[in-house]
């Protein structure tokens, strides 16, 4: 059964948005989300599924009619499904998640201006059958966890030395040795994170840097006079 | 395996029914023709737009309606937690329906008389939505208006705590306007209508880390032991009950920088937030709203009195 499942085209589409191509690393995609919800690993997690499963129904959805959509219609039919998907996404975590539900506030609904459930729709969901855009929107879903997770377990180490809301490191207004770094909670902080991040894997797979695009050229000494 | 097979004889039933269905063959020659014409004609790109909108506006609804039910009671949940956590009641773990139903007890209090309302049911009253009801409200004055609500519930739903017959703490629903939203929240007040116990904001959505700190359980310590009300020399409350209680003017502010308590008048004040002097003026005007004449000041002026509150 597996095998027919993870063919060759679903295993790429599924594990080259992991760090190959991930959506924030490489395409730089989906900043705006990583920057607001990840001062805590709870609501990043929570975020981090929910952006998951929106990606891949709505690719699928959209897959699965891409030979009957009209072009000029196209990108709002694709709102259309992502907007759905994302207010049943909001209704359920209204449900089954209260709390998490009142701290991701107004991000949940963001989900719609993602431009990684765009991107993924109009650049995959269009052109390929539907088993392989669900497993790419979840590749990239997990390509997005993946960067989130790591900025939020920075985030909330340092910034209130606790890791799923349970002590890590004892603070000093608690009588510890820690004394918790406040600019970690502030959304600039997941900038450096993020840019931390994209400059080692860039160092790690130079491919990922971009070509420069063109050359300052270097002021020539001693060669005098102009031509 | 079985269940596959099973999904199969369902699928093959229903694909009977919907054969022998006059108007699902209709559909289908309709369907058939519509998907037939090309991507980019007019008629189809119509009749995807509808169809698309249909099936998204069902998918939306039936999830708002099937869930309504939870979500409500998630919310009545939160709201509860936040009633016994203003009255320092809230214990980790606990369950809060039941915690909530054998300590407090609702009050609908009639804010002109200050008198209770015994023929409204506590339980089902819901001040918010009353307030948006133009017959159980009324518009407020534009010069008395200092919480910028522009419209207040004629009745208001307060929160009793007893012990052995006697209030323990009295608390008061508040709400006024931040820099960026309306701040809802209650108030607790000991039985003498005086001395603040606890405050907290359950929604608003002022600047997370500065305005925002109004929900930070440090700064919401600072109010323990505080006075509403400007103290006159008279005999007070705290003398014992008397026939009338005297009290002065709202007085409770939240002040720039820190508060000196040595310095006279300290009981009066609260450490503004830092970096949020707009939040701060906004939570001093809903404090001072809410305890004038025009909120709960009559409501506690006979809380305090020998005959207590009519109802």
């Amino acid at each position: 059964m597996s095998a027919v499942l993870l063919n060759d085209e679903t295993k790429k589409v599924l594990i080259t948005p992991l760090v190959n191509d991930n959506p924030i690393t490489l395409q730089v995609l989906g900043i705006c989300s990583a920057l607001a919800v990840t001062s805590q690993m709870s609501t990043s997690l929570i975020m981090a599924l929910a952006l998951t499963l929106v990606t891949a129904f709505s690719s699928a959805a959209i897959s699965a009619i891409r030979n009957h959509i009209p072009s000029s219609i196209r990108i709002i039919v694709q709102m259309t499904i992502i907007a759905s998907l994302v207010i049943v996404v909001d209704q359920l975590l209204k449900a089954f998640a209260y709390d998490v539900s009142k701290q991701l506030s107004v991000f949940v609904g963001l989900i719609i201006t993602n431009c990684i459930v765009m991107g993924r729709a109009e650049g995959y969901a269009m052109k390929n059958p539907p088993l392989e855009s669900f497993m790419d929107g979840i590749g990239n879903g997990l390509g997005y966890s993946l960067i989130l997770i790591i900025v939020a377990f920075f985030r909330e180490t340092l910034g209130s030395g606790k890791l799923l809301g349970i002590e890590v490191f004892k603070l000093t207004k608690d009588g510890g040795w820690y004394d918790p770094n406040g600019l970690m909670l502030l959304p600039p902080s997941a900038f450096f994170i993020i840019g931390l991040i994209i400059w080692s894997v860039r160092q790690w797979k130079p491919e990922q840097a971009e070509k420069v695009e063109f050359k300052i050229m270097s002021i020539s000494h001693g060669e005098g006079g102009h031509h | 395996m079985l269940k596959c097979e099973q999904l199969k004889i369902y699928q093959d039933k229903i694909c009977v029914a919907l054969d022998k269905c006059e108007h699902y063959q209709k559909f289908k020659v309709y369907k058939d023709k519509v998907l037939a014409l090309g991507n980019d004609s007019l008629e189809k790109t119509i009749a995807i737009a509808v169809a698309l909108c249909l099936v998204c506006a069902v998918l939306v609804s039936f999830s708002a309606v099937a869930l309504k039910s939870l979500q409500v009671h998630n919310k009545e949940l939160d709201m509860k937690k936040n009633i016994l956590d203003v009255a320092g009641l809230l214990q980790e773990g606990s369950d809060i329906d039941s915690a909530f139903a054998e300590k407090i007890e609702a009050k609908i209090v009639n804010l002109e008389t200050g008198d209770y309302v015994e023929d409204m049911n506590a339980a089902e009253y819901d001040q918010r939505k009353a307030a948006k009801d133009p017959a159980l409200s009324v518009a407020i004055p534009k010069d008395k208006d200092i919480a910028h609500i522009r419209v207040k519930a004629k009745f208001a739903k307060v929160f009793l705590v007893k012990e052995s017959g006697a209030i323990k703490s009295i608390i008061l629903p508040v709400n006024g306007y931040g820099l960026w939203s309306t701040l809802y929240g209650f108030l607790s007040l000991d039985a003498d209508g005086q001395t603040v116990q606890s405050i907290n904001f359950y929604d608003q959505q002022e600047t997370p880390g500065l305005g925002g700190e109004v929900v930070n359980p440090k700064w919401r310590e600072l109010w323990k032991g505080k006075k509403v009300y400007a103290e006159t020399d008279q005999p007070s409350a705290e003398k014992g009950l008397i026939e009338s209680a005297e009290m002065g003017e709202p007085a409770l502010s939240l002040i720039k920088g820190v508060v000196d308590n040595t310095k006279q008048g300290s009981q009066y004040q609260v450490d503004g937030l830092a970096g949020a002097s707009l939040t701060s003026t906004g939570v001093t005007n809903l404090v001072r709203y809410w305890m004038s004449n025009e909120g709960f000041a009559p409501y506690l002026a006979k809380v305090r009195t020998v005959k207590g509150v009519k109802s």
